[in-house]
């Protein structure tokens, strides 16, 4: 199966987190970036499902110039080629801002499915790959925790999370988008042969341009969806914080709980 | 101008999910907002009482689509049904509950309608003269406040708890068939099964103290003061997703919203950062104490109690408390 597995640089939500100047946004200065999450998840289904079946992973990623960073390591775990769609245009758009220029740069090559991950650790929508679905006219399913390709390569076995600790499995035929939950496999890890032969691998930049797209129909100019301003949760809406050493606090929290929430 | 607004609910043999009850809520107060209308749509094959329970809120109309190539659901036949309906109904918003389901097909519905797409609404607010809304945004240590832009049609879903019930205002309205002769619904992928994660579960629904770890616990290999703080509460331990993933500790001690709900009388939130799909299966706890060392966690906003700082030096301290005001 040729396979393109679309994956997102996000902020490390385990950083120190601060606020920019303009209020709309993290400030990404000194910001550590990450593969998301369920992008990694997606990305080992991606190259698990090549190898049994002898096919490839094509990566596609969206965003500035340090996305180059998550696509080397996608080449460094075993994808075959890189395609960044690198243009100030594509920037702050939404889902389907996002998925209008992601199409475009997948349906310029051929693909038998196409992975994502369930949901960013920044901007969370949860749509992309399902209007990038919808783009391709593809059947989809969203928050994918199993995939097996049935017997004669045309449709699969997906296994689907639903609420409380239910699973429902379903068929799809191919082609097909599935998007990939965190938990479905054990991401592998990068081989220093793997990091070397990455440098020979081929890797693709592309502009809205590129793709014949009116910079006006991607980005934050081709989204309806417009983030104002961005907050913190306000400080004192909830826990009493407890002071002092790690034994006072210990000491302070079990007097709390026997003589106030009287539930020790 | 007054807006119509829809709201889709979701329904399982006959009876309506909370989160539908709570989406309804969220449309009486969009629809408060913006002076407009609510009309509800219930989907799917034998949902008259679930329709019927819908129309004892206060709104305009409660649509029914029953028919039965909507008795199992695939994103293919509510989408074939929906993009009918609210192509001929047109109204301005389309609210849908943030179900596991719902995100599913909605964000593509948005698409073949070419409407706006909002997802993860937790607030609505019009008091500047024009709707934003909020949303979790950085796994819940942030939230957005965004607008749409442009003219047409929005789909939004509504987060779960973001909308109280017990605010739903009661009322009494006609339940009409939807027409979909001559809509063809058709399903996109076939159901082979539904099954049980993990098997035996551990039931910590029935738990009076749960001490929940989370991905600040730092490895399979640190639990030991987590046990011991859980022998001596006599707790059940439970977890949030990044654990399980991390194989850590067996799917069935999971707790949100994709394991376990529960509701003890003690909750001790360990090294949880507090992502909305952790809090929805744990915030009905009586006190929930939150030990993290970013002070900015979510989960400080839900807890009682909070202590800032390394857990792996404060649980030995706390274990040490509670045996010292035992003796």
């Amino acid at each position: 199966m040729r396979i393109a597995v679309c994956i997102k640089q996000v902020p490390d939500t385990e950083a120190r987190l601060r606020l920019g100047k303009d209020g709309r946004w993290l400030d990404e200065e000194d910001l550590p970036f990450v593969i998301n999450e369920s992008d990694e998840y997606a990305l080992e289904e991606g190259l698990a499902l090549a190898e049994k079946t002898g096919g490839e992973v094509v990566v596609f990623s969206l965003g500035p110039a340090r996305v180059k960073d998550a696509l080397r390591k996608a080449l460094a775990l075993g994808a075959s080629k890189a395609v960044h769609l690198n243009d100030e245009a594509f920037a702050n758009g939404d889902a389907q801002a996002t998925a209008r220029a992601l199409h475009a740069a997948i349906s310029r090559d051929s693909f038998d499915l196409v992975l994502t991950g369930s949901q960013s650790d920044d901007v969370g929508y949860a749509a992309t790959g399902s209007v990038l679905a919808g783009h391709l006219g593809w059947p989809h399913a969203w928050l994918v925790m199993g995939v097996e390709v049935e017997e004669g390569g045309e449709a699969l076995k997906v296994i689907r999370e639903m609420e409380s600790g239910m699973n429902e499995i379903v068929r799809l035929p191919l082609p097909a988008v599935l998007e990939i939950q965190a938990g479905i496999n054990h991401p592998r890890y990068a081989s220093l042969k793997g990091i070397m032969k990455a440098k020979r691998k081929p890797q693709e930049q592309l502009t809205a341009a590129d793709l014949g797209l009116d910079a006006s129909s991607v980005g934050a100019a081709g989204s309806r969806l417009e983030i104002l301003s961005v907050a913190f949760p306000e400080s004192g809406a909830g826990a009493q914080i407890i002071e002092g050493t790690p034994e006072q606090a210990a000491k302070s929290l079990v007097e709390k709980l026997q003589k106030e929430a009287r539930v020790l | 101008m007054a807006k119509k607004i829809w709201v889709v609910l979701q329904q399982k043999d006959g009876k309506l999910h909370r989160m539908s009850r709570e989406a309804i809520v969220a449309g009486q107060r969009l629809a408060h907002a913006t002076g407009g209308s609510v009309e509800a749509v219930v989907l799917g094959s034998g949902v008259a009482e679930a329709a019927s329970e819908a129309a004892s809120f206060e709104l305009e109309a409660v649509w029914k689509a029953d028919h039965e190539a909507l008795g199992t659901y695939t994103p293919g036949a509510y989408i074939s049904a929906l993009a009918a309906a609210v192509s001929s109904a047109k109204p301005d918003f389309v609210l849908f509950p943030h179900t596991y389901q719902s995100v599913d097909y909605f964000p593509r519905l948005a698409h073949q309608l070419e409407a706006g797409l909002l997802p993860e609404v937790t607030e609505m607010d019009a008091s500047t003269g024009e709707l934003q809304f909020k949303r979790p945004v950085l796994g819940g240590k942030m939230t957005a406040t965004v607008r749409v832009k442009g003219e047409g049609m929005v789909l939004l879903s509504v987060q779960s708890g973001a909308f109280s019930v017990d605010d739903a205002v009661a009322g009494s309205c006609e339940v009409r068939d939807l027409d979909l002769a001559g809509t063809p619904i058709t399903a996109d992928r076939v159901l082979l099964g539904v099954e049980e994660v993990g098997g035996d579960q551990v039931d910590l629904s029935k738990a009076e103290v749960v001490v929940a770890v989370g991905r600040g616990v730092g490895g399979a290999d640190k639990m030991a003061s987590v046990e011991e703080l859980a022998e001596l509460l006599g707790a059940e331990i439970g977890a949030s997703r990044p654990v399980i993933d991390n194989g850590w500790l067996p799917r069935d001690r999971q707790i949100g919203s994709s394991g376990q709900t529960v509701a003890p009388k003690l909750y001790l939130a360990i090294g949880i950062s507090g992502a909305i799909q952790h809090l929805v299966g744990m915030k009905a706890s009586s006190v929930v104490v939150a030990i993290n060392k970013d002070p900015g966690a979510p989960i400080f906003t839900v807890a009682d109690y909070g202590v800032v700082g390394d857990l792996h030096e404060i649980l030995p301290a706390l274990n040490e408390a509670i045996r010292e005001a035992r003796a």
